[in-house]
């Protein structure tokens, strides 16, 4: 399979290109990156996408396909499909199956899984404790034997403040970051941010410091024992206060924020809309201005989805009892692309934290568009308009609350290694 | 001025031509309750469900007694007896009770918001019968009718809100009312009772009881519940009673004309001392008589938009 894309402006911040150029793609791989390229014959593909943007293929760190166990939430098939719709080659899942991916029998499952039946490519994260119970170490040396990228018990803090240390100091082995969701589970027994809107609804509160004492935790943790930290999911002033503050003492620490914190705030909880109930919480306005400024002075290194995925009847209940998350893959991008719009970051500082920036962090040859490397890459318009209807998603969760929002900014047509896996009807 | 919404979920959503419509229409409604025969036809053929998943004694009874008042037929359905038990989800409840043809629905729930859900879900009128720590509509309407009532206005009125604020759909609700009027509200009570950003709804907060009491027109106390969620927010109920139990010495500190109000049920000699709860300035009965005229109010007013 040969492909040459035509006349696209070329957004590479790993190789710091940003031209109208051709690429050439033959097989798998990358071969050419030109201005003008003449290839000639009847099995090479053209596809005009002047007027379009070309970049390397989005590197989601964080996102919940929920195979095993919770197929009727998700599966890798419809995850990776939501995945490449928006914009995505490269999906991080976590541990949080059922069962748990904590042994390499997990692992190995949704390795298989993805290679049979995923259209982008799929890296596991393993548990750190043993059912991420916090009791435990998983054997996370099987693990990454088998194909574990990272390590973390997302959905929870390790508890144990003791046993993080140990995780942190065992993956040293293997050279793999610890990926920490941040929240004291004793001061967050609720369901949305402590602010002015939970006190109107009477909904129990998550306060901001429950995020804020683990970031501070945790970076202390890993900085003591010298390893890599990411802070997953960051929501707070105050943390992205206190890692611009340790970044500055100790360079190993990084952090990813998604796109509902930096475009909703507690507000929108005060309909009791269940599509809004995401741990962490929506926040304040002071905190989605904080969130914006901590990425583009560089604080928060990348945009992950925290695609969390679920049936319709766990979001249909009261708002206590609904479950948290949103279903994230198929508005990210679009969602991060007012970010540009609104003039907080380039596009070339955009598509960083969505490519260079995690491909970093998880040591992996993708989220670049060099010839002689794999090609996966997206073509998307920055100013194209289009209406999210969450009957349209490719995900099985429809759990959005950005249900007929107007968003600016489209994936047109998405390549993993070679291979085009997604197009819009403008491609068709 | 009409009226012209589907349910009553919240004080919040109420303006103040709304608040006092309501008011004014159970002002009419009293002097039926005093009558030899106290029926009107006026909801006849209507059909009134309560449908509520937490104890409640007083505000299912008005609303009950206020239904029939009016002529509607009521059914009373409590979580203990319904389908709830075996699992049905609220929605299926309220679809399901949707289906036999209901005009209003009256519900109370533990959790914030499970009113408008069910408002969102069917076509009859939802009435919040108190929702979590969220509303309780038409406590605080009665609680403006008495003090109007019993002051004449509710302008220029200074009251104190004394309990679990952080915890009470009541104080929420009676906030919201109170402040489209030229009122003063202090709240008090423990600061592990006190809502951060409290003060931001225009209202005063001070921990100091005597303070808080001093000068007040209107005296409203809050249940207290020692234990929420496992986790104490005051050291034992003697210590609260010591210090936040309405005596009979707070009352010299107040208004001559104070009155004090309580939405029940009572924890008498905790929150309320017995002098102050039977004596002379306790208005606590009549708040139940006035919940009558209000929920009576209230019905009119949902059902009387198709009328």
């Amino acid at each position: 399979m040969k492909i040459l894309i035509k006349k696209g402006r070329v957004i590479d911040p790993k190789n710091d290109i940003d031209e109208t150029l051709d690429i050439y793609i033959n097989g798998n791989m990358i071969e050419r990156i030109d201005r003008n390229i003449r290839e000639k014959g009847s099995d090479i593909q053209v596809i005009d996408v002047s007027h379009h943007i070309i970049a390397p293929g989005l590197i989601d760190v964080h996102a919940h396909l929920r195979e095993p166990g919770y197929e009727y939430k998700e599966t890798i098939k419809t995850g990776t499909m939501a995945a490449v719709k928006g914009g995505f080659t490269t999906v991080v899942c976590m541990a949080n199956t059922h069962p748990i991916n904590d042994n390499k029998s997990v692992t190995e499952y949704i390795i298989e899984k993805s290679k049979s039946e995923g259209l982008c490519r799929v890296f596991p994260c393993g548990a750190i404790t043993k059912g991420l119970k916090s009791e435990e170490l998983s054997e996370i040396g099987e693990m990454f034997e088998a194909g574990i990228i990272a390590i973390s018990d997302d959905g929870k803090s390790v508890k144990n403040a003791e046993l993080l240390r140990r995780a942190l100091e065992y993956a040293k082995l293997f050279a793999i970051p610890t990926i920490s969701h941040c929240e004291d589970e004793d001061l967050s027994k609720g369901f949305v941010h402590e602010g002015h809107a939970s006190l109107l609804s009477g909904l129990d509160t998550i306060p901001p410091i429950s995020e804020e004492i683990i970031v501070k935790r945790d970076m202390a943790i890993a900085q003591y024992v010298g390893s890599p930290i990411h802070l997953t999911h960051i929501s707070t002033e105050g943390s992205v206060e206190a890692i611009h503050k340790a970044k500055k003492g100790y360079k190993k620490i990084t952090c990813d924020t998604c796109p509902h914190y930096f475009t909703l705030t507690d507000e929108a909880t005060l309909g009791f809309d269940t599509s809004t109930k995401v741990n962490p919480p929506l926040r304040s306005k002071e905190d989605v201005k904080a969130l914006k400024e901590g990425l583009k002075n560089n604080t928060i290194d990348i945009i992950a989805t925290d695609h969390a995925p679920h049936e319709g009847s766990s979001k249909d209940v009261e708002f206590n009892l609904a479950t948290f998350g949103i279903s994230g893959l198929e508005t990210a991008f679009a969602l991060s692309l007012s970010l540009v719009h609104e003039g907080v970051l380039t596009l070339k500082e955009l598509l960083k934290k969505f490519t260079v920036n995690p491909a970093k962090l998880l040591k992996l040859p993708y989220g670049e568009l060099t010839p002689g490397k794999v090609a996966d890459l997206i073509i998307f318009n920055p100013d194209i308009e289009w209406v999210v209807d969450k009957n349209e998603f490719l995900s099985k969760g429809k759990n959005t609350p950005f249900h007929g929002w107007k968003l600016k900014g489209k994936n047109l047509l998405t390549i993993v290694d070679g291979k085009i896996v997604y197009r819009d009807k403008i491609f068709t | 001025m009409n009226w012209d919404k589907k349910d009553l979920l919240g004080i919040k959503e109420l303006s103040k031509e709304e608040i006092l419509l309501i008011l004014d229409t159970a002002e009419s409604f009293k002097d039926i309750s005093k009558r030899e025969v106290k029926k009107v036809p006026t909801l006849r053929g209507k059909t009134v469900i309560t449908l509520f998943y937490e104890p409640s004694t007083r505000t299912r009874i008005s609303f009950e007694i206020a239904a029939k008042r009016l002529s509607a037929d009521t059914i009373n359905i409590s979580a203990s007896t319904s389908s709830y038990v075996k699992g049905e989800t609220l929605k299926d409840t309220a679809k399901n009770l949707e289906s036999m043809k209901p005009d209003v629905i009256i519900i109370r729930h533990s959790m914030p918001g499970a009113p408008h859900m069910l408002a969102k879900t069917i076509y009859s009128s939802v009435i919040n019968g108190g929702d979590g720590a969220h509303e309780h509509p038409t406590q605080a309407l009665l609680d403006l009718f008495t003090m109007r009532q019993k002051k004449g206005k509710i302008d220029g009125l200074k009251i104190a809100i004394i309990g679990d604020i952080a915890h009470s759909r009541v104080a929420r609700s009676n906030i919201f009312a109170l402040k489209h009027f030229n009122t003063e509200i202090i709240c008090s009570g423990p600061p592990t009772m006190m809502p951060p950003y409290l003060e931001s709804l225009g209202v005063k907060v001070e921990y100091n009881i005597d303070r808080a009491v001093s000068n007040a027109d209107v005296i409203m106390m809050l249940r207290i519940q020692k234990e929420r969620g496992g986790i104490s927010y005051i050291p034992s109920i003697k210590e609260y009673s010591t210090m936040y139990g309405l005596k009979k010495e707070h009352l010299t500190k107040a208004k001559e004309d104070v009155i004090i109000m309580h939405p029940g049920p009572m924890n008498r000699g905790i929150e309320i001392m017995d002098e102050v709860a039977d004596g002379p300035y306790s208005v606590i009965l009549d708040q139940v008589e006035n919940g009558v005229a209000v929920r009576m109010a209230v019905l009119y007013l949902l059902l009387g938009r198709e009328m």
